[in-house]
């Protein structure tokens, strides 16, 4: 998902007699659906898996403003300037909503941004996807976002208070940014044969890199177990992959849009879309860097945060010259 | 490559439309006060969430301690008295 394929540092899960007396009333609580709050005890385990976690979520809000930051000056119209200005800014407003939530875990945001803007920390492998047609902002709202809110909504039901407070604000706003992307989409599937083309064009490209939003299976993965019982995790990746599938389907069909996949098809007995293999090789090789945005997406991240050096150092020292002043008024 | 000094961190307190009390939203770092409800504005209000911002430094905030919980809020446990539901009050006299 935003956060794939996260490690919890554990090697098995341990049973409750295996647990010291902390971790079992830790447990406990989790298990009751009490909230977690900073400050108390939690183990350390949990505390480091929730904020790579948090942080590798924030890390691809704020890297994934950058495809969609691409059209802004290009939208073709004023309306959907404005609508796409609205919703890359809520994304930076996610990345910060989130950051906020893994200080709370006893990590400094300037660590979360040096871990980010040295290429040590990782983000969803989505973002390292090019955005070549307008249509590409339609598919973006309409599948990542769409692929993110299956995501995000469980988690609103976290251990986390902090995080689960954060999802709740987010998914407030995340179904604007799927129908936003839904009604370009519609837009170009009833205009002409070459919008529709250029639609059908993005379906085609981001179909698959959808699907891996989800992470490869994790069904024998310690990690996502330790995760669950945690509840820092609350569905398995190919659970949400299906229900992404069994929802967006019909939605293309409304468009007229073809899903590129010749082995999908409805299996009555399931209930569900049977869909092809994903290609994991592909997404391996994203995630390890060898995408086709990977260098470009960081070197634009490093660049903002340079250039955004004199502003932040004006703030201070305008900062400083305020306090002194009050000093001496004080005096 | 990130800056050596860190912005101190604000708590961020929005009072709704419907009147109710200032609640605490989440927090932002921001180098003085004003900038910290100018950012306070732009991260937590984008959908006319609130009609007044208090932010606070998160350093001047005392809060109990979640260990002594039992201990501080143990006093209230017993006095069952404090509430409604303690009075019978005959049915024939309606609400109250
Ligand atoms: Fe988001
Ligand atoms: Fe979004």
């Amino acid at each position: 998902m935003y956060a794939q394929m996260v490690k919890t540092g554990v090697d098995h899960i341990q049973s409750k007699e295996e647990m010291s007396p902390e971790e079992r009333a830790f447990q406990d609580r989790v298990d009751a659906d009490i909230k977690i709050e900073p400050k108390e005890w939690m183990p350390e385990a949990y505390r480091k898996t929730l904020i790579r976690q948090i942080s590798q979520h924030a890390h691809s809000e704020i890297i994934g403003m950058q495809p969609e930051g691409n059209w802004i000056t290009r939208a073709p119209t004023l309306e959907r300037k404005a609508i796409l200005l609205a919703k890359v800014q809520d994304e930076a407003g996610h990345g910060l909503y989130l950051y906020c939530a893994a200080e709370t875990l006893g990590v400094s945001r300037d660590e979360l941004l040096e871990q980010l803007n040295s290429g040590k920390a990782k983000y969803s492998s989505i973002f390292n996807y090019p955005t070549l047609t307008w249509a590409d902002i339609g598919a973006i709202g309409w599948l990542v976002d769409g692929a993110a809110i299956m995501n995000q909504v469980p988690l609103q039901r976290c251990s986390y208070g902090p995080y689960s407070r954060a999802m709740v604000r987010i998914c407030k706003e995340e179904s604007f940014h799927q129908r936003q992307g839904y009604d370009i989409m519609m837009k170009l599937a009833k205009g002409t044969p070459e919008q529709k083309a250029m639609a059908q064009d993005a379906l085609n490209r981001w179909w698959w890199p959808s699907l891996m939003m989800f992470g490869p299976s994790d069904a024998e993965s310690v990690h996502s177990a330790q995760s669950m019982r945690w509840k820092i995790k609350i569905n398995s990746n190919d659970e949400l992959r299906q229900k992404f599938v069994d929802q967006t389907v019909p939605q293309a069909e409304y468009l007229g849009l073809t899903v590129p996949d010749p082995d999908l098809k409805w299996n009555a007995e399931r209930g569900h879309y049977d869909f092809g293999a994903v290609n994991w090789d592909e997404f391996y090789q994203v995630v390890a860097g060898n995408g086709p945005c990977n260098r470009q997406r960081l070197r634009t991240r490093v660049k903002a945060y340079e250039e955004g050096r004199w502003v932040r150092e004006a703030a201070d020292a305008y900062a400083a010259k305020k306090a002194a002043r009050a000093q001496v008024k004080a005096a | 490559m990130t800056d050596k000094k860190e912005w101190p961190l604000w708590e961020v307190f929005i009072r709704s439309q419907h009147g109710l009390a200032h609640r605490h939203v989440g927090s932002l770092h921001a180098p003085d006060a004003e900038m910290a409800i100018m950012n306070a504005r732009d991260v937590y209000t984008r959908r006319n969430e609130g009609v007044s911002i208090w932010v606070v430094k998160a350093s001047e905030i005392a809060a109990s301690s979640p260990s002594e919980k039992g201990p501080l809020f143990d006093p209230a446990n017993s006095k069952v008295y404090r509430h409604p539901t303690f009075y019978e009050i005959p049915e024939e006299l309606g609400h109250m």
